[in-house]
């Protein structure tokens, strides 16, 4: 895709707010996609957590809200400990939920869950789901 | 005739000579009111009329749930307004209602089960074990215990734990998850109440016998007697003496029991 | 030493199996662990936003639970509570601020440090019990059994509360204690997709599928794991992987305690193969371990 980088597009606030959220430096990132080859969702992942990595460096805020990664995210820090750069990706994925889930929306509707997933469901699958899908 | 100095609207209309007033802030704004009285009394004195939000008036129907903080105090305090005694400066509103999430169900068809309250209510798995629905509750329960263990599936232990609740929704009021606790635990009750808690042998016995229709005739012998003659009556009846020593004491007449 | 034990939700009703022969094995080990009194859900994941301590409130106020019960060891079963817990131990240990504005927020509880150890069970066995002294009490070797060792995440990663530097040395270790033959397979550490299964279905039986398969083909006969969620979605999702052919076979899988309490002796009433998927009860006829079930519920 053909993507325009120009100070008007790359947004600092948000680059800035990334950093501090998940208290990583995004900017370390050299693209190697090692993220990626860990990533245990990778299989059904449109956009690989590198090249969400590198929009991220471009603050392509408004992109990166639209697509589905940080929510395929299982939080399972195999990228974390993988990472070359030391960087914990699993961090960064929640700060690009966080940043969505704040304002009042949420992914998953607790409410509209059918009533047999929720009586088959093991607790811990709500109660972790819940906290990284609701707001 | 000379008028009393105040007149209240509550049932303390008159003030005893002498009474001292205080201020208080309700939604903001500066009244000064006796200082012995409660909260709804010193709104009704105040010139509020209750039209609803005012229910029992005796600390149990839950319907006048109200925040309130002390001055130079962050912190947030609950109380009934028909309990609690107001202070100076103490800055009011109520609350009574708080649009938690109801459910409905049919209780002759849900199961007194876990699963079935976790179907009903699935944001129970919001919680976050902050504590603030505790905090918040004038009634001293302990909700995130009840809420914990309805987590954990003990229906009974949540039922009990929440035994003391009056609905007043404070606890929804407060919680970062958006549950609707008491609504939940209304349910656990209803569950324990219907399936789960031991049926007294006694009462099932008594029941059977109403239903055979043992009473009836005494019941028609009371119908139609008249008033003096049931006066009469309740008056003379047999009672059990005050203090006795339990199961030491039986009336002479046991065709009743 | 004084030993707390913390259940987690799951493990009271849907992994009633994990519970029951963890706890009938340390009994039979003589290890007196304790239940908490009172505990709340843990949270089951731990929050990674730098500004967001509201939800490490959960698993603290259970620790302060286990120092308030004068315990030193909180040990856990479910390796999502373990990961969560021992988690939020180490910000109240090692982090000043952090710690102290979660203290000031629970005015209502004992302040904390990080007074308290966590320990997942498996952990707890090999360090306080021993492999020498287990295998002594080990009645029922598990002969011919091949058993492969799914860990997932929360047991090893991140890296300051893993269990073991490298995953595979341990629950290696507690089979081939039970007498098990241990079977090395590529994927024990993939994570199975977690709470996924809620918003990414599709995505969670892809990666189970590759789990197994890879299990399989390193020889195993049966999985064990101890956490309640990997359960789950590695049971659930066989019959459908089963049809598309990403896998070949039935895994049984199993919570490693009740291995442990088959090894000990114990009988069907502590091990749960009640509570247990349809292939995994036959796999254990086929070893012939008895899964009569009468009675032994209620």
């Amino acid at each position: 895709m053909a993507i325009e980088i120009s100070e008007k597009t790359i947004k600092h606030e948000f680059i800035e707010k990334i950093n501090e959220l998940s208290g990583q430096d995004i900017y370390k990132c050299f693209q190697c996609g090692t993220c990626g080859g860990a990533c245990p969702m990778s299989g059904q992942m449109e956009i690989l957590p590198r090249k969400i990595m590198r929009m991220l460096q471009l603050g392509m805020a408004q992109s990166i809200s639209e697509l589905e990664t940080g929510w395929e995210c299982a939080s399972c820090h195999s990228c974390s400990v993988n990472c070359p750069r030391g960087i914990d990706l699993a961090r960064v994925m929640e700060a690009v939920r966080l940043l969505i889930l704040r304002k009042n929306i949420n992914k998953i509707e607790p409410s509209r869950l059918p009533e047999d997933v929720v009586r088959e469901l093991p607790q811990i699958a709500l109660v972790a789901g819940f906290r990284k899908l609701t707001s | 005739m000379s008028a009393p100095k105040q007149v209240a609207t509550g049932d303390r209309a008159i003030l005893p000579e002498g009474a001292r007033t205080i201020p208080i802030f309700v939604m903001g704004k500066r009244y000064e009111v006796p200082e012995t009285l409660t909260i709804m009394k010193a709104m009704e004195y105040a010139g509020f009329k209750f039209l609803r939000g005012a229910g029992c008036r005796g600390g149990i129907c839950g319907a006048c749930p109200t925040v309130y903080r002390k001055e130079g105090d962050y912190k947030l305090y609950f109380g009934l307004a028909c309990q609690t005694v107001v202070e100076p400066n103490m800055y009011l509103a109520q609350i009574p209602f708080y649009p938690a999430n109801r459910q409905l169900y049919d209780i002759e068809k849900i199961e007194p089960l876990a699963d079935a309250v976790h179907a009903l209510y699935p944001e129970v798995f919001r919680c976050v074990a902050c504590n603030n629905c505790s905090k918040a509750c004038p009634m001293k329960v302990e909700v995130l215990d009840y809420i914990s263990a309805i987590k954990q599936g003990d229906l009974a232990r949540a039922a009990k734990l929440s035994f003391d609740c009056i609905q007043c929704g404070m606890c929804a009021s407060r919680c970062m998850g958006e549950l609707p606790q008491y609504h939940i635990a209304q349910l656990v009750r209803r569950l324990y109440g219907k399936y789960i808690q031991p049926r007294a042998e006694h009462l099932t016995k008594r029941v059977a016998e109403i239903e055979s229709g043992k009473y009836d005739a005494m019941l028609e012998g009371l119908q139609k007697m008249g008033h003096a003659e049931l006066e009469k009556l309740y008056k003379e009846r047999e009672r059990e003496p005050d203090m006795i020593a339990l199961g030491t004491w039986m009336p002479k007449d046991v065709s009743h029991l | 030493m004084k030993v707390s034990y913390y259940p987690g939700c799951t493990l009271k009703t849907k992994a009633k199996h994990l519970e029951d022969s963890a706890l009938a094995s340390m009994a039979a080990l003589g290890v007196q662990i304790r239940e908490l009194p009172r505990w709340n859900c843990c949270g089951a994941v731990h929050s990674l936003a730098d500004d967001d301590l509201i939800h490490h409130v959960a698993p603290v106020r259970d620790l302060i639970r286990a120092m308030d019960e004068g315990s030193d060891h909180l040990v856990t079963l479910c390796s999502m509570c373990y990961n969560t817990l021992a988690r939020a131990n180490l910000i109240m240990r090692d982090d000043e601020v952090k710690r102290k504005t979660i203290n000031d927020f629970m005015t209502e509880e004992h302040d904390y440090h990080g007074e308290v150890q966590v320990n997942h069970l498996i952990a707890f066995l090999r360090d306080t019990i021993g492999w020498d002294n287990l295998r002594a009490k080990v009645k029922v070797p598990l002969g011919g059994m091949k058993i492969a060792s799914y860990y997932g995440c929360t047991l090893v990663r991140p890296k300051n509360v893993a269990i073991e530097p490298v995953a595979g040395q341990i629950m290696n270790e507690f089979v081939e204690t039970l007498g098990a033959t241990p079977v090395d397979f590529s994927a024990n550490t993939v994570c199975c997709g977690s709470y996924q299964v809620l918003a990414h279905p599709e995505s969670v039986a892809d990666v189970v599928g590759r789990i197994l398969q890879s299990a399989s083909d390193a020889g195993a006969e049966a999985l064990i794991l101890s956490c309640p969620l990997c359960e789950y979605n590695l049971l659930k999702n066989q019959d459908k992987l089963l049809r598309s052919g990403q896998i070949g076979r039935r895994m049984p899988v199993f919570y490693f305690s009740q291995l442990l309490a088959m090894a000990l002796g114990l009988g069907p009433e502590s091990y749960r193969p009640d509570l247990s998927d349809a292939a995994s009860v036959e796999f254990l006829k086929s070893k012939n371990f008895s899964v009569e079930s009468a009675a032994m519920r209620g």
